[in-house]
């Protein structure tokens, strides 16, 4: 089935919300199209990073083509797109759905609609993408089909009487799926033998290969020897290989032609080349125009990461190199901080991104990272007009310097069943929120829209929405753009020495509020010493809260007879653990995790 | 053979009731189980023969647990069991330690026959609604008669254990108790005193948890520890180590064996052990060790040079005249200085540790935060 005819080819992907059982449905295609025999499946296919497996959240998008033969007795190739469920990652979604001609929308039969399946499918539809709906988890005591079905077509506003009801982790009504994706997915269109134009929605690297660029080609043909040209990177190349997705492996193939989903390598060296969105021609014929909805990966949250051990310095620089391969939209420059010596200011999509890089250092690459607190990037306008973007708050000009500055805000959509409408609301009020509107549905739930800076959602937002929700609230958003805000640069000075990696950009309002809640917090965190410890927040110079580490009085194993020594020592060595992972700063140890303390603040 | 002395502790799990602050191995227990358990221990010593042979005995420690709830007869037996197998040096000291409440008159008789020549009395405090805060089972009257019979039976030796810091305590109740300790007639030889330690398990670790006001400060712990050195000091007692005083020559031998890295063998349930250089313990599961005594024992930990010279560094500074550095080199062949120098000089420089011609000592600060020094010494 090398080369098939455009008319028993689908490509579609699956849209959800988290935890609706996206992947779960996924695998059970994998598994009744026959690919796969149940043996072979592990857990969920698509997700083949351990990190994703655990978290139970995709992360990087994957693909697989499989084979289904139709009831009507022919066999149709799959090309099952898989998709990122998280915020931080839209851009990839979009990428993803364009190189699909439908979707499959699954909703929990209990939970019905949520914030995601709402933007995913918007996003969908904006795609031109043909949705049909499916309602999972049918098997649940509290499932509710027809309340979800009635939601999805007073929402959605799509058809939704013949939705499959399955329970994908039973594989209850699989069958009806994969009929109804023959139905009414259509088949692609495109000319074979027009110039190339491919679209890139995702790309690995392999070290042995190079990177490999997954693709829809929507025009042409592409083989073994096609020169090719990336047109936004403008980067060319001849391609070595051409093939299409089995279930975790990469199977070559002649060539790939219009319709089809595959792979392509060119002894590529470097991810940046591949960006995801852009368009792959011939360099001897190449289209008129690109494919539309090209962007450039924008990082949104910027935080300083350390080693640990300075020494490791070489070793991180080394493993952020090899992530960045694999991941396009992770960005990283050096810098140097007083406090924590070498480093890398990194940009990421998001907090989940950045919590994502965080662990696949510490754990792929065996790093003891210090982070410091994640922020957004401001605009600086400065006295003189030029305008800076600001990724680290110690960067920031002197305030005689500074016109005024920005920030970032987003678009969010929360969606809460009516009784937590309050209470979100004033969530969204303490945060800075600007009330947008309000929309009420079916099933006795509502859309709130807000104006939210980015800088309030990014730390803790999601926690306290799930919190303040009895965790019914589901939540999205979208960079809406920059706006004049009221900013300060808070400073910690810990024994009346200001330590850089502590500083933080803060909205006037809330410095004194968060600067307390800060000192009490290292209050916390630092053990105490020998001498007295004051900590001291700080905005422009001026303290606004205070506390005190008290000195050390006592520390003593009073009773220490043979059966103790070893306890003893125990004791002992774990001390001295404790302060292999503490930083000096002045004559004072602080541990490490304390540079994370501002990500806690609202912990009650 | 060598001539190395070689220290003997025996450990008797048996109480009659835990105290509240109490983590060590021990429970209650009829009196059938106890002949069982010192039946136990004696076949342990029978069998352990090759550890001890040709070896000269310097101490025997009966601790617990309380050795005293021991029936009449089974601290006379362990010690014969002992006494017929091993050599025992001349001035061998034998310790029992004891409960005010648990000694009659026919018992500290036994003991004095059967040998033990020093008692250790956990007095723990002098007023009587402290000992019920410590969940004591004696009163004050109960330790004043122990203590005269222990006299007239003829014992010379005598340490009283005090605790400081009970909740509840008052600066004045500790310095009562204190005084009372050092007025008593033919006052003891040797007093410890124990600032109280709120070990995890313990129905204090709770109690601190619900209300920790009950406790005292670290700076009220640490005042009443300096004034216990002054107070003791005028009546003839030395602080020789972090908790311990003694009167001129009293030191308890077979505790400065565990802090100068003696060779010990330890007999009974959880008992530790240090011999040629590895620590191991024996089972801690009661019915396990009377099944068979020396059936189950920890893998030993072997002890390298640098652990050998972190022990003598961490374990020798909790004497007041500290560490030696002649021994030091005898020992290791290498200066204190080559190995620890940072550690040192930051210590030095900080005033927690000081230096005389032959010796590294913990100031009386130091003493306070030992645990943040000693942490330095591991290597």
């Amino acid at each position: 089935m090398s080369s098939a005819e455009q008319s028993k080819i689908r490509n579609f992907c699956i849209v959800a919300h988290i935890d609706h059982g996206k992947s779960t449905l996924a695998d059970r295609i994998i598994e009744k199209t026959g690919l796969l025999t149940s043996r072979e499946m592990q857990a969920q296919v698509l997700d083949n990073m351990d990190l994703e497996r655990e978290r139970g959240i995709t992360i990087k998008a994957q693909t697989v083509r499989t084979v289904y033969k139709a009831k009507d007795g022919e066999e149709y190739i799959f090309n099952l797109i898989d998709t990122p469920g998280h915020v931080d990652f839209n851009y990839e979604v979009s990428r993803s759905l364009a190189a699909c001609d439908g979707a499959i929308l699954v909703v929990d039969a209990a939970q019905g609609i949520e914030a995601q399946t709402l933007a995913n499918v918007y996003l969908a539809l904006d795609h031109d993408l043909d949705v049909f709906p499916v309602i999972n988890k049918i098997d649940l005591p509290s499932a509710d089909p027809q309340r979800v079905i009635a939601e999805i077509e007073d929402v959605i506003g799509i058809e939704a009487q013949n939705a499959p009801l399955i329970s994908a982790k039973n594989g209850i009504g699989i069958e009806d799926v994969l009929e109804r994706i023959v139905e009414c997915i259509p088949a692609p269109k495109g000319d074979p033998d027009a110039p190339l134009q491919a679209l890139i929605f995702d790309s690995l690297y392999d070290s042995y290969k190079g990177v490999i660029v997954f693709c829809r080609i929507m025009e042409g043909t592409v083989k073994k020897g096609t020169k090719i040209r990336m047109m936004a990177t403008n980067a060319s190349y001849d391609v070595v290989e051409v093939g299409y997705f089995g279930a975790g492996q990469f199977i070559p193939c002649e060539e790939l032609s219009a319709g089809m989903v595959g792979y392509i390598t060119a002894s590529i060296k470097n991810v940046k080349d591949t960006s995801v969105g852009d368009t792959i021609t011939e360099v001897d014929r190449p289209c008129a125009q690109p494919l539309p909805g090209y962007k450039q990966v924008q990082s949104m949250v910027y935080c300083g990461m350390y080693p640990a051990d300075g020494a490791k310095y070489p070793d991180l620089r080394d493993a952020l190199e090899k992530l960045k391969l694999n991941d396009a939209s992770l960005n990283y420059e050096p810098e140097t901080s007083i406090a924590l010596g070498f480093g890398f200011r990194c940009g990421f999509l998001g907090l989940l991104h950045l919590e994502i890089i965080q662990e696949r250092l510490e754990r792929e690459y065996n790093l003891d990272l210090v982070t410091t607190a994640p922020g957004v990037v401001y605009k600086v306008h400065q006295t003189n007009g030029e305008v800076i973007e600001l990724t680290n708050p110690s960067n920031l000009p002197d305030p005689s310097q500074i016109e005024y500055m920005e920030e970032p805000v987003v678009s969010a959509e929360i969606m809460v069943t009516t009784e937590f409408i309050g209470s979100i609301m004033e969530l969204c009020q303490e945060r800075r929120g600007k009330y947008i509107g309000i929309e009420y549905t079916t099933g006795g739930r509502a859309l709130i829209r807000y104006d939210l800076p980015l800088n309030e959602i990014i730390y803790d937002f999601f926690d306290a929405l799930k919190s303040r929700s009895r965790g019914y609230a589901s939540f999205d958003y979208d960079l809406k753009g920059y706006e004049q805000s009221s900013l300060v640069k808070l400073d910690i000075l810990i024994n009346r020495e200001e330590v850089d990696a502590l500083s933080f950009i803060v909205h006037a309002d809330s410095a004194y509020e968060r600067g307390r809640k800060m000192c009490e917090k290292l209050k916390d965190e630092i053990p105490r010493h020998l001498f007295e410890i004051p900590i001291q927040a700080a905005v422009g110079g001026k303290i606004i809260a205070r506390e005190t580490v008290k000195a050390m009085r006592k520390d003593v194993l009073a009773k220490c007879y043979g059966g103790d020594i070893t306890r003893k020592k125990k004791l002992l060595e774990k001390q001295k653990e404790g302060k292999k992972r503490m930083r000096q700063i002045g004559n004072v140890e602080i541990p490490q995790k304390a540079f994370m303390s501002v990500l806690k603040l609202d912990d009650k | 053979m060598t001539n190395k002395p070689l220290e003997i502790y025996l450990h008797i799990p048996f109480c009659v009731r835990k105290c509240a602050y109490c983590d060590f191995l021990s429970g209650s227990a009829n009196g059938e189980t106890m002949l069982r358990y010192t039946a136990a221990l004696c076949q342990e010593i029978q069998l352990r023969k090759s550890e001890y042979q040709g070896r000269r005995i310097s101490s025997i420690f009966f601790g617990g647990g309380t050795p005293s709830a021991l029936p009449l007869g089974c601290i006379e037996l362990l010690l014969k069991t002992i006494t017929g197998r091993m050599e025992l040096s001349p001035d061998c000291e034998i310790t029992l330690e004891m409960n005010p409440g648990t000694a009659v008159k026919e018992k500290l008789a036994e003991y004095k026959k059967a040998g033990v020549n020093r008692l250790s009395i956990g007095l723990q405090s002098t007023n009587d609604e402290e000992l019920c805060t410590l969940g004591r089972i004696h009163t004050y009257r109960q330790f004043q008669d122990t203590y005269e019979t222990a006299r007239e039976v003829g014992f010379a030796n005598i340490n009283v254990d005090l605790i400081s810091a009970v909740p509840g305590q008052t600066k004045a109740s500790f310095l009562d108790s204190l005084r009372k300790i050092t007025q008593l007639t033919k006052p003891p030889e040797h007093i410890s005193v124990y600032s109280l330690i709120i070990e995890e398990g313990t129905p204090f670790y709770q109690l601190y948890q619900d209300k920790p006001a009950l406790f005292l400060s670290e700076e009220e712990d640490r005042d009443l520890y300096h004034e216990t050195k002054a107070l003791l000091n005028t009546f003839g007692y030395d602080r020789y180590e972090i908790s311990n005083y003694a009167k001129p020559g009293f030191a308890c031998r077979h505790n400065m064996g565990y802090w100068n890295r003696a060779e010990y063998l330890g007999f009974g349930i959880g008992a530790a052990s240090l011999y040629k250089e590895s620590r191991f313990f024996n089972s801690d599961i009661l019915e396990d060790y009377l099944e068979n005594p020396v059936g189950v024992r920890s893998t030993p930990e072997v002890l390298s040079k640098k652990d050998q010279m972190s022990e003598f560094m961490f374990l020798g500074l909790r004497l007041c005249k500290g560490v030696s550095k002649s021994e030091f080199q005898r020992i290791f062949g290498t200066t204190i200085r080559n190995v620890f120098e940072e550690a040192i000089s930051k210590s030095i420089r900080e005033k927690l540790m000081l230096e005389t011609r032959d010796s590294f000592m913990l100031t009386d600060y130091g003493l306070d935060v030992s645990n943040y020094v000693m942490s330095r010494f591991l290597l």
